[in-house]
């Protein structure tokens, strides 16, 4: 690992580890679990350059799955999550095979599609509860001995899950599996000529998003002890595509800084309603104008070290 | 809409008295979350944070007492994770003591559960589920305003009796549609009336032409609109272009509120029958009240059940925090239910021990244009359902309290 | 009277009808999409916000300045127009040259912008505005009760689509932009001026989605939301009819309009899903749509 990325996640980690003692808990947990789920979509635009415009459908199911399984089958938390996770991986599988297809413009559009489709089902579905979402959802023990309705323990199994996430995509980003990946990004048709099963490729990569989106969604779900609607609809979708942008596409640590700086924002603002949206809005305009490489990306340029 | 901290400086004796003793941090925190800026902003919204405050003004003005009050809002976007967020912070961080509102039944859930795990007070007044005071209930929730039960059985027997006997459903496709046509097919059935069809519509429909159809071909005197918000706001509008109240057929709203009507239009509204618990013309009381809400207000929207809700359960609730001397949610929320209420807008009531406040509904029909003689003169009070017949009976509900 | 699978047939031509018209707007605004993707590459998701511009111009220059409904048809398109042709100059302008996915984003971006604006300023509750007096009313055509208005809706939105077909397939005009579209450097080597006619171009597929909002306005709720949902839908319907086929996006709008309609008389639970299974079954048959060429 180059030396800059040692020394961020360092940051990263301490951040992480010491911040809860004057930052709320459970806002830390909400950036955790959207960091993930940033850098699970980032894995797939970022390296694979691919827009996928409806992973809302991998965050929603996961956490639909967890909600369920915790509250109607008893699942122990650590179950919940694995079963959701690969519901998640189940989706990405079915929907991966529909969009792979096409490429570019039209890729984005069948997922925002397919997306559309699921949140309807789950909408109508009685037992996602519809409007009203999955409710108490109990956060159980994990592993037989850790009670995770104490805010630290909470705290400690998110954190985990979170840096495991991230070391898997990481090693993924930088495996002879993320090269070829990267090829295929710059030049599809040249690795095809190389033999590559392109194709095959970018679906690993869309299941490997997929099933990593399901794993932040499986872990927010128990978090908030809630699944609702909100989850799989589409301006979710649209939400983790500007906190990769803001972060920095095809960068490691862009979107975890951009998830946290998304939440923030929400956080502080949503007393402000409407402005939340306009504000993502001017973000999206400014980024794609005149900020393309993210708070990253143009960090990492500036210090001309990888990031 | 800005965040609003407002303080309301209340100690008329600087004394730290017995009676702010066992007051947590010696303020009592309320805080409005509503829907501040999209589908029911205009039906709860900035307008119950206005309620809120007058409710407070009054009562420190009326009482002698020496309760400091502090007022916060916030928006929950009618989700119900930010609600449960917000919820979570504002009791964690914060030190609220109360949620007032909270439109949106899936978000009132979620909090209902984090105030009795926390142990504080949710005073509920926009949502509408009957689930609040039945399979929900919980010993620090009051249940304000209105209810699905409530409802149905208001605007559904009362129709019956009048002579709408047959019934066609248009419903939206989701659980509150359901929960609505099933509760309000029930009451037809048993006031002697007929369904002669339903047809489910999807959530958030632009365009109802096909169900209105169907509803039109059913030749039933009545169609009862089991949606909300927009949907039944289109379901209106195109009915009057298909000329369905002109060809004899009524409509009925199921969730319906002035600040809709406004919105329709009295040319396409009119005649559209429905239940609620609060108008603002309805006596010299809730007149003046009426009127200083509009100046507290600074504007011209004039309040809705949901926003005099608001203020009738911040009234109470100040009053049991006085009657209590502590603001420990689970104890004034019980002080609540041993007290009656009284207040100028729903006039005198009570709180049963499922958490359902119990006050007069009203059956209303709205006026054509011809009979409207000023803003928002909207309605004609067709019939009032007495608080003991309104509200569900407390056995059928499901609460083990 | 007879039926067909338990509906009688006279409520079933009554549906097929109203799914033509409703099919009338997806096909007006997919027509949009079709012109600005199709000649220029740009997948316009601001689309939805320009239909929403269009209603909430009709209802502001009726309640500003008393110009009714007549008066909204023929300026509001423009106006509207406008202030694509603004969009396109100052923004997109600059995004040609990168990947066309930064396009999606930035109009996706203004999408958020517009409606957050719209939605703070005038709620949620949608603003009333009325049928003009001419269409009011309609005539009972035996299986059904026609308003007028609707009639109105199908001539009208016939009319325009294929007019818009007919001067980009037949036209001089038409044949520059579509050789524009294909080489640029060439025709502008002709001496033709490719930038302005892009930007042009981009503002009629907007004004068209403008056209499309001042026709919903009397029948539909003029929100800031009005347009958010459905253009998702309208993407399916730009995908299934081929994402640059002028013609498959104005066949496949009536024609799914048509089938929605169906779908709500038979199964309305599923009416909102109908679009999007049929996408992905036309997807993995057809991947390039119905009438659209494999690029």
């Amino acid at each position: 690992m180059p030396r800059s990325q040692k020394i961020a996640l360092g940051v990263m980690a301490a951040f992480f580890l010491l911040a809860p003692l004057v930052v709320y808990p459970v806002f830390l947990m909400k950036a955790m679990c959207f960091a993930l789920f940033a850098c699970a979509f980032n894995l797939l635009i970022g390296f694979g350059g691919l827009l996928s415009f409806g992973h809302a459908m991998f965050l929603g199911t996961a956490g639909y799955a967890a909600a369920y399984a915790a509250k109607a089958w008893g699942f122990p938390p650590e179950f919940a999550i694995l079963f959701a996770t690969a519901c998640a991986a189940l989706l990405g599988l079915a929907t991966g095979l529909i969009a792979i297809r096409r490429q570019g413009i039209y890729f984005a559009m069948t997922t925002l599609a397919l997306a559309q489709m699921i949140y309807f089902y789950y909408l109508q579905a009685h037992w996602t509860g519809g409007e009203d979402g999955i409710q108490a959802v109990p956060r159980g023990t994990l592993l037989g001995f850790l009670d995770l309705s104490n805010v630290w323990a909470m705290y400690g199994t998110v954190f985990v899950i979170f840096m495991a996430g991230f070391l898997l995509i990481y090693r993924v980003i930088y495996s002879p599996f993320g090269q070829v990946l990267k090829a295929i990004r710059e030049n599809e048709p040249r690795a095809l000529s190389l033999g590559y099963d392109v194709n095959r490729y970018k679906l690993l990569a869309y299941l490997l998003s997929a099933t990593l989106a399901g794993l932040a969604g499986a872990t927010k779900a128990i978090v908030f002890q809630l699944a609702s609607l909100t989850d799989v609809h589409w301006s979710m979708s649209g939400e983790v595509v500007l906190m990769t942008l803001l972060g920095g596409l095809g960068t490691v640590f862009g979107p975890v800084v951009g998830a946290f700086i998304i939440i923030t924002m929400e956080n502080y603002l949503a007393q402000l309603g409407a402005w939340v949206t306009v504000t993502q809005g001017i973000i999206f305009v400014i980024c794609v104008l005149t900020f393309r490489r993210g708070v990253i990306g143009e960090i990492g340029n500036y210090l001309k070290k990888p990031l | 809409m800005k965040f609003k901290q407002t303080i309301i400086a209340a100690a008329i004796a600087a004394l730290a008295g017995t009676a702010n003793a066992q007051v947590s941090d010696g303020i009592v925190k309320i805080g409005v979350m509503s829907d501040m800026s999209s589908l029911y902003a205009d039906i709860g919204g900035p307008g119950s944070v206005v309620a809120a405050r007058m409710a407070v003004d009054d009562y420190l003005k009326a009482h002698k007492t020496n309760l400091k009050v502090e007022i916060v809002s916030a928006d929950h976007q009618n989700k119900p994770d930010v609600g449960s967020q917000i919820a979570r912070q504002w009791y964690d961080v914060d030190k609220v003591d109360a949620i007032v509102d909270v439109p949106t039944s899936s978000v009132a859930l979620a909090i209902a559960d984090v105030t009795k795990q926390k142990g504080k007070a949710f005073l509920i007044s926009g949502a509408a589920s009957s689930d609040l005071t039945g399979k929900a209930c919980s010993p620090n929730s009051v249940h304000w305003t209105y209810d699905t039960w409530m409802l149905a059985n208001g605007t559904g027997s009362a129709i019956v009796k009048t002579g709408g006997d047959t019934w066609f459903f248009i419903t939206a496709d989701y659980a509150f549609g359901h929960a609505l046509e099933r509760d309000t097919e029930a009451v037809v059935l048993k006031g002697g009336g007929k369904v002669l069809g339903k047809v489910r519509h999807p959530l958030n429909a632009q365009d109802f032409s096909s169900f209105l159809l169907q509803a039109q071909a059913s030749k039933a005197k009545i169609i009862g609109l089991a949606n909300a918000g927009g949907d039944t706001i289109n379901s209106i509008k195109q009915a009057s272009e298909f000329g369905i109240v002109k060809g004899g057929q009524s409509l009925a709203g199921m969730l319906v509120f002035i600040s809709d009507i406004h919105g329709i239009g009295l040319e396409k509204a009119q005649g559209l029958i429905f239940t609620e618990t609060f108008y603002w013309d309805l006596n010299p009381q809730t007149r003046d009240w009426t009127k200083r809400f509009l100046a507290a207000s600074k504007g011209t929207k004039y309040p809705t059940m949901v926003q005099a809700g608001v203020y009738g359960a911040v009234t109470h609730y100040l009053k049991a925090i006085d009657a209590a001397k502590t603001d420990d949610g689970t104890k004034v929320v019980a002080q609540m239910k041993a007290m009656p209420t009284d207040d100028p807008l729903f006039g005198k009531g009570s709180i049963r021990k499922d958490g359902r406040t119990l006050h007069p509904a009203y059956l209303v029909e709205v006026k054509k244009p011809s009979e409207s003689k000023g803003p928002y003169d909207y309605y004609k009070v067709r019939a009032t359902i007495p608080a003991d017949q309104a509200f569900r009976p407390e056995k059928d509900g499901g609460c083990n309290l | 009277m007879t039926e067909i699978f338990g509906v009688p047939t006279q409520a079933l031509f009554g549906q097929l009808l109203i799914g033509l018209i409703n099919g009338s707007f997806y096909a007006l605004l997919s027509l949009g999409l079709a012109v600005i993707f199709g000649l220029l590459n740009i997948i316009n998701f601001t689309h939805g916000a320009q239909y929403m511009l269009g209603a909430f111009g009709a209802y502001l220059l009726t309640s500003k300045l008393g110009l009714g409904y007549w008066w909204s048809l023929l300026l509001v398109p423009p106006i509207v127009g406008a202030t694509g042709i603004v969009i396109e100059r100052l923004m997109l302008r600059q995004l040609y040259k990168l990947d066309h996915l930064y396009g999606l984003l930035l109009t996706f971006g203004l999408a958020l912008i517009i409606q957050g604006v719209f939605r703070n300023e005038y709620g949620t509750s949608g603003l009333p505005y009325s049928m003009p007096e001419q269409l009011a009313g309609g005539r009972n055509l035996g299986f059904m009760f026609l308003p007028n208005y609707r009639a109105w809706v199908i001539v009208a939105s016939l009319v325009v689509c294929l007019g818009t077909w007919f001067m980009i397939e037949k036209t001089k005009l038409g044949s520059y932009l579509r050789a524009a579209t294909e080489n640029p450097a060439l025709v502008q080597a002709f001496g033709i001026n490719v930038p302005r006619m892009i930007t042009l171009t981009y503002g009629f597929g907007v004004a068209l989605a403008a056209f499309a909002g001042v026709m919903a306005a009397p029948i539909y709720q003029v929100s800031p939301q009005m347009g958010a949902d459905l253009i998702i839908v309208v993407f399916a319907v730009v995908v299934i009819g081929g994402m640059g086929s002028i013609l498959g996006s104005i066949l496949t709008g009536f024609g799914l309009g048509v089938i929605e309609g169906l779908t709500k008389v038979f199964y309305p639970e599923a009416s909102n899903t109908v679009i999007f299974v049929i996408m992905a079954i036309v997807l993995m048959i057809k991947p390039a749509g119905l009438f659209g060429a494999q690029k």
